[in-house]
């Protein structure tokens, strides 16, 4: 071992020694380099997408929008300047999330719950899992479709609207909010069980050792501590409910103006038709039959505005838990999450958590 | 779900046999003359050649996923290993934009800013008349299809993919340069190589994704149910297509109409089916990925 000792020494002057410059990319095959260049090329360009698409609405869009278009009904008028504007779109697309989120939030949140703490081995809960992979991957048309089959039945005629001789449409704001939750539905079932996931088991036992029942325990330890999991996967799910056009087209009715059925006036109003900002779009649109281009601008530049405002909404909610876990790529696995493809690979909540 | 719209579409499929799937006709008539109420003449009311939607369904998809894999996949890299971190934190957001705009904006910059672009300066008049006798070329067409359908799945893509290759256990590439090979390569060979699944899970999605996208291209995509020929050479990429979810949106109105119907909940079911087999493969796709949960 002594021998080793003088080779440490610094080499005599004249004798410099030459580190191979692995380091810079100068020194790397051409192929190498090429690749590289196009990994910065296809990031650049990317930015570039996302910029020009927004500019080219935001542009668009106030150049088109008017404080009277978000003020007025639209009326069928092939006249533009009174075919009025998108109050009822607005008023449809919040209505319609509502009705979503009611009834997929507190479903979405109960399966998760029971996937997670109940049904862990069941097979039972295997099947419910995969049912709800398979709605996550059905194309929101063929759920749309499925869904008017499904209300447009005479029995469930008391949810939507009926036409004038007795059929039963299966078109309301109550039937296109029960097939959105469907859409809603994994993106909270899959937030949910994440939080539930990164709870440590000592937590439960802990809450058992102090004579708390199962049911005790979710209600007053877990599902508090899971809440803002539970609020990220239902500003998720806004999110999804309020970008969806064909479950509207087909179930909503699509009418331009909010009708309500006569009756009750809530009851009467969730049974009645009408439209969302993305219908509204999509009307106005060349391959609409409104085909007003300026109001497809206006219209989807507010709706564009809304989903920009629940996107921050979900980094203001889930940025205290990603600075954490960062480095691991976790904002990256919550964004696919957020699409309703994958969920983060769940780490063991061991002791260290 | 999946009995009750096998169902509804059975009788479609009774009547037409395998040739639904086949080609033969205009598919635009048939769809018109059911819409209607009135039967082809020599047909029955159901009579359907599906072949041209089915066509117009791979022919976007195809591209568009083959597409999107590349440039996602250079993307990742590009986020998660070369991006300086004052890039990274400008792409992240972007990327997650990319992923929120709703599929209805994209077809409406599409149709109403690309579409004229690409009628104006890329089809010539002499390519317009070469194909003149048979479809018309209105700059809504398989090419602006495909480039938007690429644009909105690469973000899903993207999380994927910069997710596994950020989990890939960071010892695993110190060793690969321990070893003197240079960065591109080592993520090339070891990066890429971990990440392989979360790869091919999120093609799969992304191909569940693109074939469900009704609404975009329902309005980008020119809706003419014409079988787009790749023999025409450049002239391929300008031809309408019509694939099948965007024909369910755009006939939807006829969801009332007997035969319509069945035929509208047959095309469902094909989808349906495809979605199905494709989640499932993308369930499987993403076992391996299991094995990395650990180290999250």
């Amino acid at each position: 071992m002594s021998t080793a000792a003088p080779e440490l020494r610094s080499p005599p002057a004249g004798l410099s020694v030459r580190r191979p410059p692995r380091q810079s990319i100068a020194s790397w095959p051409l192929l190498d380099r090429a690749g590289y260049l196009l990994c910065w090329a296809t990031g650049i360009a990317l930015c570039l997408i996302a910029v020009g698409i927004v500019l080219y609405m935001l542009i668009k869009g106030i150049s088109y929008l008017r404080p009277s278009l978000l003020l007025e009904s639209p009326a069928p008028s092939l006249q533009q300047s009174k075919a009025g504007g998108f109050l009822d779109p607005i008023e449809g697309t919040f209505l319609l999330t509502a009705v979503a989120i009611a009834i997929a939030a507190p479903i979405g949140v109960a399966l998760a719950t029971w996937l997670s703490e109940y049904g862990q081995s069941s097979r039972l809960a295997r099947a419910v899992e995969s049912a709800v992979e398979i709605i996550a991957g059905t194309p929101s048309v063929v759920l749309a479709i499925f869904g008017l089959l499904v209300f447009s039945q005479s029995f469930l005629g008391f949810l939507s609207q009926n036409a004038a001789d007795g059929a039963v449409t299966g078109q309301s704001f109550l039937t296109a909010g029960a097939i959105m939750a469907l859409l809603a539905l994994p993106l909270i079932v899959g937030a949910a069980r994440e939080g539930l996931a990164q709870i440590p088991d000592r937590t439960r036992e802990a809450s058992h050792a102090l004579g708390k029942t199962r049911a005790t325990t979710i209600r007053h330890v877990l599902l508090p501590s899971i809440r803002p999991n539970i609020a990220e996967g239902v500003v998720l799910g806004m999110g999804r409910v309020i970008g969806d056009t064909a479950i509207v087209i087909i179930l909503l009715g699509g009418t331009l103006k909010t009708e309500s059925e006569s009756g009750t006036p809530i009851l009467g109003l969730l049974r009645g038709t009408g439209s969302t900002l993305t219908n509204y779009v999509y009307y106005n649109s060349p391959a609409g039959e409104g085909n007003a281009h300026e109001k497809a601008y206006a219209a989807a530049f507010v709706l564009l505005m809304i989903v920009l405002a629940l996107n921050f909404a979900v980094t203001r909610i889930s940025g205290g838990r990603g600075r954490r876990v960062d480095r691991t790529g976790g904002s990256w696995w919550r964004l696919a999450g957020a699409q309703g493809l994958i969920r983060r690979p769940q780490p063991a909540a061991g002791p260290e958590s | 779900m999946i009995v009750t719209v096998f169902i509804k579409a059975w009788p479609s499929f009774q009547a037409n046999g395998l040739s639904w799937f086949g080609s033969g006709g205009n598919v635009d008539t048939q769809l018109r003359a059911m819409d209607e109420g009135v039967a082809l003449p020599g047909h029955s009311a159901l009579y359907l050649r599906a072949w041209p939607l089915i066509w117009g369904t791979i022919i976007t998809t195809v591209p568009a996923v083959l597409i999107a894999l590349a440039v996602s996949t250079l993307a990742a890299i590009f986020i998660t290993e070369f991006a300086p971190s004052p890039v990274r934190g400008v792409l992240e957001p972007v990327v997650r934009l990319l992923a929120g705009v709703p599929s209805v904006v994209y077809g409406l910059v599409g149709i109403l800013a690309l579409a004229p672009l690409i009628s104006e300066h890329l089809i010539s008049e002499g390519r317009r008349k070469s194909v003149s006798y048979v479809v018309q070329l209105e700059g809504a067409d398989l090419l602006l299809a495909i480039v938007i359908l690429a644009i909105m799945i690469t973000p899903i893509m993207i999380a994927l993919i910069a997710g596994a290759l950020a989990s890939v256990p960071p010892s695993w590439k110190e060793g690969s340069a321990a070893l003197g090979v240079n960065r591109w390569r080592t993520i090339v060979r070891v990066s890429l190589r971990t990440a392989r699944p979360a790869i091919v899970a999120a093609t799969v999605l992304a191909t569940a994704r693109a074939l469900g996208e009704a609404i975009m291209l329902s309005m980008v995509s020119g809706s003419r149910g014409f079988a787009a020929n790749p023999l025409d050479g450049f002239t391929f990429l300008f031809e309408p297509v019509r694939p099948l979810a965007a024909t369910i949106v755009q006939e939807s109105a006829g969801l009332t109409i007997g035969p319509m119907s069945h035929t509208l909940y047959a095309m469902a079911a094909v989808l349906l089916l495809s979605a199905a087999m494709l989640s499932f493969a993308g369930w499987a796709a993403k076992q391996p990925l299991k094995r990395y949960g650990i180290r999250a």
